[in-house]
C-alpha cells in the first residue's frame, strides 16, 4: 500500500487527495494541516466578515471529505524538514512519517516590507487565515477606523469585508491605482471610484513612513490616525522545506506540468510553485485558487501512478466589490493590439497578439466571459472564429458550426 | 447520462424555454407571478449565429468540470454526472462565470451564479425548457458520455 | 379605403410578462415591444386570427376576437359583402381565398346518423374480437374465372392496400412546406395509408417513401417525369379539385422558390398556373388515352385515380370515367381546401360531396360498373364519423387534406396564399417552415389516423359489422334527419324513424 504524504491543507491539498483517490483507492494518506480547521478556500475569509457565509459553509467539501477519501489529518501541526533520501518527513514535535510519494501544499506567507515604528502598533493583522479573520472580527468595532496597507486583491476584499463592521476604511498602496497587479489605470480607476462610493479611501502612489502607535505618517507627508491595521502587501511563496532539502527554488518551487519538483516523488502544488503561463509564455508564481486545485489534483494523480498534465495555466481573475465585478485573465503581451468597448459602468479590453486572445479586462458585465478564457487557454487562432462578433458579446456561435455541433449535440 | 441536446434545425428563436427555465426555478406555482415586471435570469440561453440560426445553450454536465474545480466555495459539484451548485454556499466569486468555455454558468441576479441542474432540484419532474419547447428543438436524452 | 380591423388582439397586461413570444411568432407583424413604455402594442389590421400567438403565450395573456365594430346591419348586402365589394372597387381584383368554403351551407354528414345494433343482432366489441379495417382500391373482378386446370385465375389489376379506409389528399410541395410533406410522407409510411403529392412534383428527398406516395398528373403537368410516375404506388390524374371546379391550380411565384421550383420543373420565381382543362382531353376517350399513356409508361404495375370536382352532371361524368380504364375514381366536394382559389369559385362552385358520392355509387350500380372502378370520398370529411358514413354511402375510401393540416397545426386561418403560414405549413419562408418539425408532425398525423380507426371500429362494432368492406355501400346503416324527400332519395336512405 503507497504511502502518501500531503503538507499543507488548502484547496491544492484537497486536489491532491481527489486526484490520487481517482486512481488509488486503497493507498494511505496522511495530511498535515498547520491549520486547526478543514480545508476551506483562504479567499472566503473577506464574506465571512461580509456575513455572506459562516465557518460551517466555509467547509471546502462535505463534513465527511476525509472519511469519505481515508485521508488522515493530523492537525496542528507544520513539518519542519523533508529527508528526500529517506524519503520521510518530519514534524515539529519530532514524528517522522514516510512517503511513497509526497506533495507539498504549503502555500504562501504574508510578506511585511520593513516600515519605520510598525512595532509601535498594537492592533496589526495579517488577512491570510480564518483564524486572522476572526481575530480581525473581534478588534473591529462600529466606530473603528483601520488603515489597509495594499489595495491588492487580499486588501480590497479585505475592506469590503470589514465595510459595515467600522466606521472607515482607508487603503494605501505604494502603487498609483488599486489591483496593480491585475488591472490597467483605466480599468483601476473605474474600479477605485466604485470603492470610493462605497466609503473607502484610497492614499495611492505613496507608502508609509513611519508608524507612531495608532498614527502614521506617509512619505507624501499625509498623516492618519487609525485603530486598527491591516497588512496586506503581498504574499511569497513557502517554498524553505523543498529549497532545504535540495529542491529547484526560484520565487516558488519549480515544477513542471506533471507538478514534479526537481526531487525524486516530491511533488508541489498550489501558491508555493512557480510554473509556466501559456498566455504570456513565462513562468511566475500565478497563486491563484482555480490553479491550485487543478495542480493539486494533477499532482495526486501522478503520484498514484497515473498520468495528467497540468499545461494549460493562465492567470485569471474573478473578482467583485460592492456588487462591482471585474474579470482577469491572461496577459498584454508587448505589442498586443487592444480592442475596448466602454461606457461609465462598464470596460471590456481584449488583447489580441498573433491571431490569439492573450488576455482581457472586463468591468461591470459579467456574462459568459469563460467563452473568452478559453480562447486564450486553447490558444484559439482567432482566424478560425468570427472574432468581430466574439469581441461585441462572448457567444458560442461565432465560434463555427462544427464546434456547436460537438458541443451541443454530443457529451463533452 | 441523460443530457440536454439542441436541435437546431427545429429552434424558433421563440426564447420560451428561458422563461420556461425562469419559471420552474422561481419556486411560484404562477407563472405571472414569477416573471411579469422581472428581468429573467435563464440558466440556458438562445444564441443565433450569423446565418440566423437560432438554438440553446445550457450547462453540458461536461466530463471534466473546470466550473467544479474553479469554484472557490467548493459550492460546485459533480453528482452522478450532475454538475450541481449549492446556492448557500455560493458567495458570488463568479469565478465559475470566468472559467466556464460554453457560458453556461450565469449569475442570477441576485449575485450569486446558477446553472442548470436539468431540473432535478425544482418541482418540474424534468427540464421545463424541454418539456415547453414547441417545435421539439430541445431533448433530454441518453447520447452517452464524453471519453 | 379603411376598415375597421376584422380582429381585435385583446391582450390582458395583467398577465403579460414581456417575454416576446407573440412578437417574434407573428409573421404578421401584429406584435411589437415598445422599449419607452414597457409595454407590448400590437397592430391587428394585420392579423389574421391564426391564433399563433395565442397558442404559445406561456401566460395566457392573448386573445383574438372578432371585432364588434361593423356597417350597418343588412341581411342582404352583409358586412363581409360590402367589403368585397369596396376591395374590388379598389383592386379590380379577383379575389382570392383559401382552404374550404367557410360559409354556412348544409353539412349532410351532419344530418345523417349512424345505426347500432341491439337485441336481435348483438354489437361487436372491437376491443375483444377482430375487426377488418384494410381496404384494397383498384378494379375488382365481376366474377371467378380458371385456368385451364381448374385452378383459380388469382391475376388482378393492380390495387392499393390500405390499413385504414382514409387517404392523405393531394397537397404540393409549394403549396405546402417541405417539412409538411415530409411529415404527410412518414406518416403515411408508417401508417400504411398514402399520400398524394398534389401537382407539384416529388422532392428527391421523398422518393424513399414512394410505396406510400400517389404521384399526380395534373393540367399543367408540373414535376412529371418518367422517375416520378415510377416513384410511386399509383398515379392520379387531376382533373378538378372541389374547391375550385373549372379552373387549374395557381402557384403564385413567390413560392415557387428553391427546391420548390426544381421539383416543379419551373424557373424560380415565374408563377406555376395550371390550365383550367388538360389540353389535350375534351372527352372520356381522349381521358382513357392519358390513362393508358400513364399505365402503359409504368407498365401497368399502378392502379390509375382520376379525380373529379364534384359537379352537377357527377354521375354521368363518373360513369364515363369508369370506362375510361381508370381503376379509381376520386370526388371532390365543394367543401374541400386549397392553397389559393378565386373567392366567388370557392363558394360558389360544385356540389356537396356527400350527394355527389351517393349518385356516383348508385349510377356506377345501376350500370353494372361498380366494380370497375374503387371511389374514394374526398372534400371535407372532418371525423371518423364521416368517414363511416362516407363508406356507407359507397365511398371505397376518404381522402383528408383539411383535417391532416390541422393535426399538423394549421388554425384554419384561411390566409394559405399569402405564403406567411405561422404554423410553418402553407409556406416556403424558411424561418417559417421549420416551425413544422417532422418529428411532431408525422406523429400528431399518426396519432390522428390511430383515434380515427379505433372510433371506425368502434362504430362498426355497434352497428354489428367486423369488416370495412361489409360497410361499403351499406346505406340501410343510415338514417337522415331533417332532410326532404329529394335529398333522402338522391343520398338513399330512409328518414329517421322509419
Amino acid at each position: 500500500m503507497k504511502q502518501y504524504v500531503i503538507i499543507g491543507n488548502g484547496v491544492a491539498a484537497a486536489g491532491c487527495i481527489e486526484g490520487i483517490r481517482s486512481v488509488d483507492a486503497e493507498g494511505r494518506i496522511t495530511v498535515i494541516s498547520a491549520e486547526k480547521h478543514p480545508v476551506y478556500c483562504r479567499p472566503l475569509i473577506s464574506y465571512y466578515l461580509e456575513n455572506k457565509t459562516d465557518l460551517q459553509r466555509m467547509h471546502y467539501r462535505g463534513d465527511s471529505f476525509y472519511q469519505d477519501n481515508h485521508a488522515e489529518v493530523i492537525y496542528g501541526r507544520t513539518v519542519s524538514a523533508i529527508d528526500k533520501d529517506a524519503k520521510q518527513v518530519t514534524l515539529d514535535n519530532g514524528d517522522t512519517l514516510s512517503y511513497d510519494a509526497l506533495c507539498c501544499c504549503t502555500g504562501s506567507s504574508p510578506f511585511v516590507p520593513p516600515m519605520q515604528g510598525l512595532e509601535t502598533v498594537q492592533n496589526k493583522f495579517n488577512f491570510m487565515t480564518i483564524d486572522d479573520s476572526l481575530a480581525l472580527e473581534q478588534a473591529v468595532t462600529p466606530e473603528s477606523k483601520v488603515l489597509i496597507i495594499g489595495a491588492g486583491l487580499i486588501g480590497l476584499k479585505c475592506a469590503e469585508g470589514l465595510h459595515s463592521r467600522v466606521k472607515q476604511i482607508t487603503v494605501c498602496d505604494l502603487a498609483p491605482r488599486v489591483l496593480s497587479s491585475i488591472l490597467d489605470d483605466k480599468c483601476a480607476a473605474m474600479m477605485q471610484k466604485h470603492l470610493e462610493q462605497n466609503g473607502i479611501s484610497f492614499i495611492l502612489g505613496t507608502s508609509a513612513k513611519e508608524f507612531s502607535g495608532n498614527h502614521v505618517t506617509m512619505q507624501n507627508g499625509t498623516a492618519l490616525d487609525f485603530d486598527v491595521l491591516v497588512l496586506a502587501v503581498g504574499v511569497r511563496a513557502n517554498t524553505a522545506l523543498v529549497k532545504d532539502a535540495g529542491g529547484n527554488v526560484n520565487r516558488g518551487i519549480v515544477v513542471d506540468d506533471a507538478c514534479r519538483t526537481s526531487l525524486a516523488d516530491i511533488y508541489a502544488a498550489g501558491d508555493c510553485t512557480e510554473y509556466h503561463d501559456i498566455s504570456s509564455d513565462t513562468v511566475k508564481v500565478m497563486a491563484l485558487m482555480p490553479n491550485a486545485y487543478m495542480q493539486g489534483h494533477t499532482a495526486g494523480v501522478n503520484m498514484a501512478g497515473g498520468e495528467a498534465v497540468f499545461d494549460n495555466a493562465i492567470p485569471m481573475n474573478s473578482i467583485g466589490f460592492f456588487g462591482f465585478h471585474c474579470h482577469t485573465a491572461g496577459a498584454q503581451p508587448e505589442g498586443c493590439e487592444m480592442y475596448e468597448e466602454s461606457d461609465e459602468n462598464h470596460i471590456k479590453r481584449l488583447f489580441v497578439k498573433d491571431d490569439r486572445l492573450t488576455g482581457f479586462m472586463l468591468l461591470g458585465h459579467m456574462h459568459r466571459t469563460g467563452i473568452y478564457t478559453a480562447l486564450i487557454r486553447n490558444k484559439t487562432p482567432l482566424s478560425s472564429v468570427d472574432f468581430d462578433r466574439l469581441r461585441i458579446e462572448p457567444q458560442l456561435s461565432a465560434l463555427g458550426s462544427a464546434y456547436r455541433d460537438k458541443v451541443l449535440k454530443g457529451a463533452v | 447520462m441523460k443530457r440536454i441536446y439542441v436541435k437546431e434545425e427545429w429552434c424558433l428563436g421563440c426564447h420560451l424555454c428561458e422563461y420556461n427555465c425562469a419559471f420552474a426555478n422561481s419556486g411560484m406555482t404562477d407563472m405571472v407571478k414569477a416573471l411579469r415586471g422581472k428581468t429573467i435570469y435563464p440558466r440556458i440561453q438562445v444564441e443565433q449565429d450569423e446565418n440566423g440560426v437560432t438554438y440553446a445553450v445550457s450547462c453540458r454536465h461536461c466530463k471534466d468540470p473546470i466550473c467544479v474545480k474553479s469554484c472557490i466555495a467548493g459550492a460546485l459539484s459533480k453528482k452522478d454526472g450532475v454538475i450541481e451548485i449549492d446556492h448557500s454556499k455560493c458567495v458570488g466569486c463568479l469565478t465559475c462565470v470566468l472559467v466556464c468555455p460554453y457560458g453556461a454558468v450565469v449569475e442570477d441576479g441576485s449575485g450569486v451564479a446558477q446553472k442548470c441542474e436539468l431540473c432535478m432540484k425544482n418541482t418540474c419532474g424534468s427540464p421545463a425548457c424541454v418539456k415547453g419547447c414547441p417545435n421539439g428543438a430541445i431533448v433530454y436524452e441518453d447520447r452517452g458520455d464524453a471519453e | 379605403m379603411n376598415f375597421y380591423p376584422e380582429f381585435e388582439v385583446v391582450r390582458n397586461d395583467s398577465r403579460c410578462i414581456r417575454c416576446r413570444v407573440c412578437e417574434r411568432q407573428c409573421a404578421n407583424e401584429v406584435h411589437w415591444y415598445d422599449e419607452d413604455g414597457k409595454i407590448m402594442l400590437s397592430d391587428e389590421s394585420k392579423c389574421v386570427n391564426c391564433q399563433r400567438c395565442v397558442t404559445l403565450c406561456p401566460t395566457r395573456a392573448l386573445k383574438i376576437v372578432k371585432s364588434d365594430c361593423r356597417l350597418r346591419e343588412n341581411a342582404n348586402y352583409s358586412d363581409q359583402t360590402i367589403k368585397e365589394i369596396y376591395r374590388q372597387a379598389e383592386t379590380g381584383g379577383v379575389l382570392l381565398s383559401s382552404m374550404g368554403n367557410p360559409n354556412p351551407l348544409p353539412v349532410y354528414w351532419d344530418k345523417i346518423l349512424i345505426n347500432a345494433s341491439q337485441v336481435t343482432n348483438p354489437p361487436i366489441d372491437p376491443l375483444r374480437e377482430p375487426m377488418e379495417t384494410r381496404v384494397f382500391l383498384g378494379k375488382k373482378p365481376d366474377h371467378i374465372t380458371r385456368n385451364e386446370d381448374g385452378s383459380l385465375d388469382t391475376k388482378l389489376a393492380p390495387q392499393l392496400s390500405l390499413s385504414m379506409p382514409v387517404m392523405f389528399s393531394a397537397m404540393s410541395y409549394g403549396s405546402i412546406s417541405y417539412n409538411a410533406h415530409a411529415s404527410l410522407a412518414r406518416a403515411a409510411s408508417a401508417l400504411g395509408i398514402y399520400y398524394n403529392t398534389g401537382e407539384g412534383g416529388l422532392h428527391e428527398d421523398f422518393y424513399k417513401y414512394g410505396k406510400n406516395t400517389i404521384v399526380q398528373v395534373a393540367s399543367g403537368r408540373f414535376g412529371v417525369h418518367k422517375d416520378y410516375l415510377e416513384a410511386g404506388a399509383a398515379i392520379e390524374i387531376k382533373m378538378g379539385q372541389g374547391a375550385k371546379p373549372g379552373i387549374g391550380g395557381h402557384l403564385p411565384g413567390t413560392k415557387a422558390v428553391g427546391d420548390v421550383s426544381k421539383t416543379r420543373m419551373i424557373p424560380e420565381g415565374s408563377d406555376a398556373i395550371s390550365p383550367a382543362p388538360h389540353h389535350d382531353i375534351y372527352s372520356i376517350e381522349d381521358l382513357r388515352q392519358l390513362v393508358y399513356s400513364l399505365k402503359e409508361a409504368t407498365e401497368y404495375r399502378l392502379p390509375v385515380i382520376v379525380k373529379v370536382a364534384a359537379v352537377h352532371n357527377i354521375a354521368a361524368i363518373a360513369s364515363g370515367i369508369a370506362r375510361s380504364g381508370a381503376d379509381i375514381i376520386a370526388i371532390d366536394g365543394f367543401r374541400g381546401g386549397t392553397g389559393a382559389a378565386p373567392t366567388r369559385i370557392r363558394d360558389n362552385v360544385g356540389i356537396p360531396i356527400e350527394l355527389a358520392l351517393a349518385a356516383v355509387d348508385k349510377r356506377l350500380r345501376d350500370e353494372g360498373i361498380r366494380n370497375n372502378v374503387s371511389i374514394i370520398c374526398g372534400g371535407s370529411v372532418r371525423s371518423a364519423a364521416d368517414v363511416v358514413k362516407a363508406i356507407a354511402l359507397g365511398a371505397d375510401a376518404c381522402y383528408i387534406a383539411t383535417a391532416a393540416c390541422l393535426a399538423m397545426g394549421c388554425h384554419l386561418c384561411r390566409s394559405c396564399h399569402t405564403g406567411k403560414c405561422n404554423w410553418g405549413i402553407a409556406t416556403q419562408r424558411p424561418d417559417l417552415v421549420k416551425r413544422l418539425n417532422p418529428d411532431i408532425g408525422s406523429q400528431r398525423l399518426i396519432n390522428l389516423m390511430d383515434a380515427w380507426r379505433h372510433e371506425i371500429k368502434e362504430l362498426m362494432g355497434g352497428m354489428g359489422i367486423n369488416s370495412i368492406e361489409a360497410l361499403r355501400g351499406n346505406r340501410l346503416m343510415l338514417r337522415g334527419v331533417g332532410l326532404t324527400e329529394k335529398e333522402l332519395e338522391i343520398l338513399g336512405i330512409s328518414h329517421a324513424g322509419e
